[in-house]
């Protein structure tokens, strides 16, 4: 018999980090079909063809730069670049997606020594630059084109989208613009970035992803729970200049941000008191650029931001180590 | 009774492939190899050289010490060779005595009378003189255990039997338990103890039945644990029987407890009632990669390779482990013999050990989740990498329990418990100087 050595433990759950992206594509996959039934071919060639192009940086990077000669791809780079698809509006140019990906990849991810190294969400960092970059691209919402597959994206009329409407001409107007709204935001009939309409379908694959316990409920109900109470606040305070608590956290892709972004274990906390500060920390900044700040909503900015705390929180969040008790009994 | 549920932990499958099946007793082997240092502590002098006629039970170490036990022959013989071979636990060259057999037992035995005529100090003695160590796994000498310097007031007979596919102790429980019980009275009585409990995980229900039968007649409190990897880490059994916490760096006396394994308990019975020194032990020879999964009563140094040919190897390349596969140490020689620490000798064929290769730590927190020290394994490793040994140190690493289930649960396939180890030995070092 040939012996085998390694050490301790010689037995292993079945679980890798290839595993854990894969089912965060599954969980993201509604979503995508959604999307691509709202707004057609052009939608699916956004999401095939950004992550193939992802996941092509990404192995370059690594064999021809980084000189790792055994690199297999993990799937993280195809989970960056759906999350991007679904932060942005359906009818973007074709360039100006691949420029996106390129610096969640490269800028966002791999200068930082790749995957687990990253500061900063990656998809949340290209997404920024696109904001920056291409301001009007970013904010050209194709109405929603409900099962036409075969027409193109960006030939559909535009749209205003809830809270930019909101923030423009008031509450009063978007209210009208967009009728029923909470209940069409919950099952995603809105108009909106690609994949963030549907709260219901991104629940669900926020669910699958909890049963299968890649992820820990308490970012999300942090961030969507502290999202509520303040909007509440301001609604109390005046119902006619702004949204009341539950449509607040079915628009301006808080439910993706929140369940998906947010949750991103590289750039959050690790101890569950850790994760609930995260958590509620965004939706703080979230409502108060929603309601004060200049731009119409704030979940990009929020995450990134707590993004950059994790390192202080994860310092000031550790816990008790077992036998450290001051008193027994 | 209330049973207190530690935080983290792990559930890898228990796989008791031997739990059925009845001790048996495992014929004589020619051979004969044991290891100086079977004990934590000193190990002991030697007092034999080769060509030295041996016979069963007698002494061919003295101890070194306090914290030091006496070993002594398995089996009457001659030692026929003195050796270095690389200890498995260290993975230093460490002096191997060989006795060759040479016929039946002519027994060398301690004095004798009924266990409970014993005093303390004589429990203590005996428990001594007859070369007892933790047979958990630890080794570490059961009389040191036995003369806290702080008050006791409760024993924990150790029988939650944690690691996977291991079941001697399930079956001693199933098939000894009065002996056991008897083992735990004098332990109670050396420390002055006035409670004894069993904890037992809950997996194995015929231990639990048959320890609570034989109990009852000792006032010994049989206590059902959740079954949840590492259950029997010695400062999580007594967490979950009295919700007291070993403070950190401390031991079992700093709360009024003192732990045993059950074969432990065994031992001292037998030790104190035959006056039979510690020659043997009972171990499970288990895995996917043996026929008959077995639980046997074999010699203290008979050689791996006999046990594996009684248990019969079914595959062509295994990892041989000393212990279960949480914690157990992957053989590179069958030649050497099995020590007072081997709890159970397990084959897993290549299939089921067999790991991709180390990739980034995506800081999933699960180790976090997992680590029942609440330490937080990710970045103790971080640190390790950058040799932050200081910094290691006041993340507690000392408090770290070695039980693997922070790399049992890694999507990274990171080997924390192997740097962890190293790490410590760096720190202890450092320390000394």
């Amino acid at each position: 018999m040939k012996l085998l050595t390694g050490p301790a433990p010689h037995i292993h759950e079945n679980i890798s980090t290839r595993r854990i992206m894969l089912d965060v594509l599954i969980a993201l996959t509604p979503s995508a079909i959604l999307a691509v039934l709202m707004w057609g071919w052009y939608m699916l060639l956004l999401e095939i063809g950004s992550m193939a192009f992802a996941e092509f940086l990404e192995f370059f990077v690594m064999r021809v730069f980084r000189k790792k000669k055994d690199f297999v791809p993990d799937l993280s780079a195809s989970v960056t670049a759906l999350l991007l698809v679904f932060n942005v509006p359906a009818g973007i140019s074709w360039w100006t997606m691949a420029s996106g990906i390129l610096v969640a990849i490269i800028i966002g991810k791999e200068i930082f020594g790749g995957i687990g190294n990253n500061p900063f969400n990656p998809a949340l960092v290209g997404r920024l630059f696109m904001y920056i970059s291409f301001p009007v691209a970013m904010i050209t919402w194709p109405q929603v084109n409900w099962l036409h597959f075969w027409t193109p994206a960006y030939d559909v009329a535009t749209t205003a989208t809830p809270l930019g409407e909101a923030k423009l001409h008031g509450v009063a107007a978007a209210t009208q613009l967009f009728h029923g709204l909470t209940w069409n935001s919950f099952l995603g009939l809105i108009p909106g970035s690609a994949g963030e309409t549907s709260a219901l379908l991104l629940i669900i694959g926020f669910l699958y992803l909890w049963w299968r316990k890649i992820v820990s409920y308490e970012i999300p109900v942090a961030y969507i729970g502290t999202t509520f109470v303040l909007s509440a606040l301001f609604w109390f305070a005046n119902p006619s200049a702004y949204y009341d608590p539950l449509t607040s956290i079915m628009v301006g892709g808080l439910m993706l941000g929140a369940l998906f972004m947010a949750t991103d274990p590289v750039t959050s906390p690790v101890t569950p008191l850790g994760k609930w500060i995260f958590g509620i920390g965004a939706g703080v900044i979230t409502v108060l650029i929603r309601y004060i700040g200049a731009y119409p909503e704030g979940v990009n900015f929020a995450i990134i931001l707590m993004n950059a705390l994790v390192p202080f929180i994860n310092q000031f969040t550790k816990r008790r180590v077992f036998g450290t008790v001051k008193e027994n009994g | 009774m209330l049973v207190w549920r530690f935080k983290g932990g792990v559930h890898p499958p228990t796989k008791k492939l031997a739990k059925d099946s009845s001790i048996e007793n495992l014929k004589a082997s020619k051979r004969y190899s044991l290891f100086v240092a079977q004990n934590s502590g000193n190990p002991p002098k030697l007092l034999v050289q080769a060509g030295s006629e041996v016979k069963t039970g007698q002494k061919i170490a003295e101890a070194d010490g306090f914290v030091s036990v006496p070993l002594h022959s398995p089996v009457t013989g001659k030692v026929v060779e003195i050796k270095k071979e690389k200890h498995p636990v260290t993975g230093r060259p460490a002096d191997v005595v060989v006795i060759e057999r040479t016929g039946e037992d002519e027994w060398v035995k301690l004095s004798a009378k009924p266990y409970t005529e014993y005093t303390p100090d004589e429990i203590k003695k005996r428990v001594a003189e007859a070369g007892i160590v933790g047979l958990g796994g630890a080794t570490f000498p059961t009389h040191v255990k036995l003369s806290p310097s702080k008050k006791v007031d409760t024993v924990i007979l150790n029988g939650a039997e944690c690691e996977p596919y291991l079941t001697i102790d399930q079956r001693m429980m199933v098939e000894h338990p009065d002996e056991i019980c008897k083992g735990g009275v004098a332990i109670a009585k050396a420390v002055g103890a006035a409670k004894i409990f069993v904890g037992i995980e809950e997996n194995k229900p015929d231990a639990i039945e048959s320890m609570k039968k034989a109990g009852s007649a000792f006032g010994i409190e049989v206590v059902a644990l959740p079954t949840k990897y590492p259950q029997g880490s010695e400062k999580h059994l007594i967490y979950a029987i009295t919700k007291k916490q070993v403070p950190s760096g401390g031991l079992p006396m700093d709360v009024g407890v003192v732990v045993d394994n059950v074969s432990t308990a065994r031992a001292i019975y037998r030790a104190l009632e035959f006056g039979e020194p510690l020659i043997e032990r009972g171990l499970t020879l288990t895995g996917e990669g043996v026929k008959n999964q077995k639980n046997v009563i074999a010699r203290i140094g008979t050689p791996v390779s006999d046990l594996l040919d009684y248990a019969e190897v079914s595959v062509e390349s295994a990892r041989v482990i000393l212990g279960g596969p949480m914690t157990g140490i992957a053989l590179e020689s069958l030649e050497i013999g099995i020590s007072k620490g081997t709890s159970g000798i397990t084959v897993l064929p290549e299939g089921i050990v067999k790991k991709p290769a180390e990739t980034n730590c995506i800081r999933c927190y699960r180790c976090v989740e997992a680590c029942p020290t609440n330490l937080e394994p990710y970045l103790l490793y971080k640190m390790f990498k950058k040799k932050m040994f200081n910094e290691m140190k006041e993340e507690h690493l000392m408090d770290c329990i070695e039980c693997g289930s922070c790399a049992y649960v890694c999507p990274a396939n990171i080997d924390h418990v192997k740097a962890f180890k190293t790490a410590k030995l760096v720190v202890r070092t450092l320390g000394r100087r």
